[in-house]
């Protein structure tokens, strides 16, 4: 069944996309640059507050990551009830 | 191993069905520039790298290119789905229609299979660099081309996207290439 997303998780999503593409810049750079002190800060940033964002869409919008690094917050298995991708 | 995550890289919207548009762009899925031989080639090059750097940026690299597989199979996935018979046939669909109906397939845009014979990995660092700067930047005039067959501008904000991450991944193989040359002349040396 796919449930159609409400406006806040779709907001929601959306600051992940974006914070998640701030980390993998900062993460592709760092691969050619590890010694960048001020990436490294921005990468830990980055990640601290992806890791918050997560947490809230989780708790909010239903499991965004598989295989245990996402709680299932239902008494239903939500991670194959809420939308793929594509479905969106 | 790889955990999934429930979302996109970045967000697909399209104005409408467009099966000539996704049938164009089908070829980023499964021809010879496209995202499968991209993160088929990075992820499978990374075991014999020489350099921390270099291991790292390939599988980083190869990691992202399956996430634009998986942008460019939703691209083409919501051009299709609602395209009836008759569009099919003047999209010039009907050959993919006979073979997979409006199912996705590793195929370019005149529908030639995907093979193993578009990548290499040679073993020698430079040679596999060099070859991964040419792939971007193919890659990168792919998206070009595209950009410039596609009459839907959600489409093309996301292609748009696409190559600007070519750009970012041909710099950061250079990088690498330079990282790794240093390395092999240090080597000789001592
Ligand atoms: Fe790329």
């Amino acid at each position: 069944m796919a449930v159609d997303m409400t406006k806040e998780c779709m907001d929601l999503l959306r600051r992940i996309q974006e914070m998640e593409f701030v980390a993998l810049e900062l993460n592709l750079y760092l691969d050619t640059h590890p010694n960048d002190t001020r990436a490294l800060e921005d990468y830990n940033r980055a990640a601290k507050e992806l890791k918050e964002l997560r947490e809230r869409y989780d708790e909010l919008c239903g499991p965004i990551l598989s295989y245990g690094h996402s709680r299932n917050r239902g008494n239903t298995w939500l991670w194959a009830e809420t939308p793929w991708p594509w479905e969106m | 191993m790889w955990i999934y995550e429930k979302k996109l890289q970045y967000p697909v919207k399209v104005s409408g069905k467009n099966p000539r548009l996704a049938k164009w762009i089908i070829t980023q899925y499964g021809g010879p520039d496209g995202e499968l031989g991209a993160s088929l080639r990075y992820l499978n090059q990374r075991y014999t790298m020489p350099t921390e750097r270099t291991r790292a940026l390939l599988n980083d690299i190869g990691t992202e290119e399956l996430a634009h597989l998986e942008i460019v199979g939703t691209l083409v996935y919501k051009l299709t789905k609602d395209a009836t018979i008759e569009e099919i046939k003047a999209a010039e669909m009907a050959g993919h229609y006979a073979d997979h109906d409006r199912a996705l397939f590793y195929v370019d845009a005149t529908g030639n299979p995907w093979t193993a014979a578009y990548i290499q990995a040679k073993g020698d660092p430079i040679a596999d660099l060099v070859e991964d700067m040419a792939a971007e930047e193919k890659a990168r005039a792919t998206y070009n081309w595209l950009i410039n067959l596609s009459d839907d501008p959600c489409v093309t904000d996301v292609l748009r996207f696409l190559r600007e991450r070519e750009v970012v991944h041909f710099q950061r193989f250079g990088e690498a290439l330079n990282h790794v040359q240093e390395y092999m002349k240090e080597k000789k040396f001592f």
